[in-house]
């Protein structure tokens, strides 16, 4: 069979963009099926997203010649304050307090604005020789067999190649038309996402709010700026999202407090319904899923990319050791090291974070007593404390080279 | 590459049956899918560092002539091959040769399946830069003779890479009783305990043999993470060694 490329990568988002140049810089040759066009890609305006980079992320980032080129845009995050709170209330006696003079590696991570990071990310797959870059095109059927993996676009085209890699995000069509199921369930919360402009410095602190109707994120960006994660009941979400502006703020307010001064939107709105969707199977017969294709997990704490990038990083390390020892890196038995290394991880934090959310998202006296206990007893047992710290960091487990910095 | 048969085609079947079996991760073969990855680390570097080749450019092993001893389905010879190496694949038993071939034609890999022997090779002549001689020598009658054979079969400065199993009470349990009682990963009788040779003992065998070894290693099984790795130090159960025929 004539191949265009060893590895087929459907889908040109971030996880998709960093797996291409982490699979280009191994040796291999990539082509990268993007449904979005290139403008889209590269808006250069601020559109209100940004993203929480723990250490880990950061530093596959650096091994991928990425982060130099946004560092100086990026928030560190100093310390990271998780309060339980009620509207209007103010927060509760206990609360949790992570400072990053606990952690040796410095900042516990980086706030970054989407648009700056997938720039970046386009600018270097663009500058890879290694990757050959089909933007605006569809995906309408794929094959795979003992002799290979192939591509049909909608345009008419194909592309051929041994594997194929869905990094489709939860409403994955790689792992759709592979007959891969998903298991999950809704929330029937929602996120609404915007960035704010406010009076005062905040600080590089970071905080969480665990509000009855779920947790509010307040997380530091460059200047007087700080995006927001606020997530409501559906049918709450629903009506807030509906207000103009004005709306929008005063609804905001009363749970924002007033820590930060007067404060202003600084970008677009946006909403997502929160769910749980993890695919039942994370490979196929030379088919591979990564990030919100493989799962798509409850967005506490900003560890959706963070994850995705872990799972570039395995399955980077997993296909070019395979590659380099003249294995069939597309096999069955090579493919399977990854789901092994990835999904434990995963799937142990999708139910975690699950569970963290069903605690918070709940206003019974008898469950605020008990997590403000939890939190406290957490807060004042440093090891532990710490412990927490390096978890979200991404600096816990058994690290690929990359997230530790590290060529492949 | 084209295979030279002449078996009709229930024989084919049969035999593309018996590749899908040899290459299947979870069937019959998998005790030696969950070595491979291992075996092949230690071949990979042991010949980069030897002949001086760079293992992250693409086809590395170009130029090179690899003889696969025992080769089974060809889990050691595809990959050589893929590494740009020219294979010969030997192996006793008649009926893995056809099985090898139509592994080697699906994944479009010109590879040198032959029903033969080392002794019958190095009588013809034959000379490689690199023998392969994984789990082999613990099953021969007369293993001196057996590595003076593969001497001859390397060119001056040619390398051989050759594992086996260590004969002590913990070979025996881990071997015999785990491997072949208890997990049943391997039939019963498929090893004589009594015909491990312990690392110093082969050590002197390759000298005799003429022979020069360079390197060993063990080959540890981790129940935690259910794989193998290369060990400096533990070459209790499963060890490999490398040795070069001395130039001139």
């Amino acid at each position: 069979m004539e191949r265009d490329a060893d590895v087929l990568i459907i889908g040109g988002g971030l996880n998709g963009a960093a797996l291409g140049l982490a699979l280009a810089r191994g040796g291999l040759r990539v082509a990268l099926i993007d449904a979005q066009p290139l403008a889209a890609q590269r808006a250069p305006d601020f559109d209100g997203r940004a993203y929480a980079l723990a250490v880990a992320s950061i530093r596959l980032l650096e091994a991928l010649g990425v982060w130099q080129d946004v560092a100086d845009r990026a928030q560190p995050i100093l310390e990271i304050k998780a309060t339980d709170g009620r509207a209007g209330e103010g927060a509760a006696p206990f609360f949790l307090h992570f400072d990053h003079g606990e952690l040796e590696e410095g900042p516990m991570g980086h706030m970054l604005e989407d648009r700056h990071l997938r720039l970046a990310l386009q600018d270097a797959v663009a500058a890879e020789p290694g990757i050959t870059h089909h933007p605006a095109e569809t995906v309408v059927a794929q094959e795979t067999g003992p002799e290979g993996a192939r591509v049909m676009l909608a345009s008419g085209g194909a592309v051929a190649g041994r594997l194929i890699v869905g990094c489709d995000g939860r409403a994955s069509g790689t792992a759709a038309r592979a007959g891969i199921g998903r298991t999950g369930w809704g929330y029937g919360q929602t996120a609404l996402v915007c960035a704010i402009a406010h009076e005062l410095p905040h600080e590089g602190i970071a905080h969480q709010f665990f509000m009855p109707a779920g947790p509010l994120a307040i997380l530091p960006l460059p200047g007087n700026r700080s995006s927001i994660v606020w997530s409501e009941r559906d049918e709450i979400a629903r009506g807030i999202a509906a207000l103009d502006d004005a709306g929008y703020l005063a609804a905001l307010r009363p749970r924002f407090g007033d820590f930060l001064g007067e404060i202003a939107l600084a970008g677009g709105r946006f909403s997502y319904p929160l769910s749980l969707s993890l695919a039942n199977s994370w490979v196929g017969e030379r088919l591979a899923l990564v990030g919100d294709a493989a799962h798509g997990i409850h967005p506490i704490a900003g560890q959706g990319l963070n994850l995705g990038l872990r799972d570039v990083a395995a399955l980077a390390e997993v296909v070019i050791d395979a590659a380099r020892r003249g294995e069939d890196f597309a096999s069955l038995a090579v493919l399977e090291r990854y789901q092994r290394w990835r999904r434990f991880d995963t799937t142990t934090l999708a139910l975690g974070m699950d569970t963290v959310n069903r605690v918070f998202s709940n206003d019974s006296t008898l469950m605020r007593l008990g997590r403000d206990i939890g939190m406290a007893a957490v807060g004042a047992v440093p090891g532990l404390r710490r412990r927490f710290m390096r978890e979200a960091a991404g600096l816990t487990g058994d690290l690929p080279r990359l997230l530790r910095g590290r060529p492949l | 590459m084209a295979s030279e048969t002449t078996i009709d085609d229930t024989e084919i079947e049969k035999f593309q049956a018996m590749a899908a079996e040899w290459w299947d991760p979870h069937g019959k073969f998998r005790p030696l899918h969950m070595l491979n990855p291992c075996r092949l680390d230690y071949i990979t570097a042991q010949v980069a560092a030897e002949f001086d080749r760079d293992l992250t450019a693409p086809a590395p092993f170009e130029g090179l002539r690899f003889l696969d001893i025992g080769c089974g389905g060809g889990l050691l010879s595809e990959p050589m091959a893929r590494l740009g190496a020219d294979v010969v694949g030997a192996d006793a038993a008649e009926r893995n040769i056809p099985v090898a071939r139509i592994h080697a034609d699906q994944e479009g890999l010109a590879i040198d399946y032959r029903h033969t022997s080392a002794e019958a090779l190095a009588e013809a002549g034959e000379t490689f830069d690199v023998v392969m001689n994984m789990e082999v020598v613990e099953h021969v009658s007369d293993p001196p003779a057996y590595l003076r054979a593969c001497r001859e079969l390397l060119r001056p400065g040619g390398l051989m890479a050759c594992s086996t199993l260590n004969r002590n009470a913990k070979s025996f349990a881990v071997a015999i009783l785990g491997a072949e009682h208890v997990m049943r990963w391997l039939p019963r009788g498929t090893h004589d305990w009594r015909k491990f040779i312990t690392p110093d003992e082969l050590y002197a065998m390759l000298e005799v043999a003429g022979l020069e070894p360079v390197d060993r290693k063990g080959f540890v099984f981790n129940p935690l993470s259910w794989s193998w790795s290369l060990s400096h130090r533990d070459l209790s159960v499963n060890y490999v060694t490398t040795s070069l025929r001395p130039a001139g």
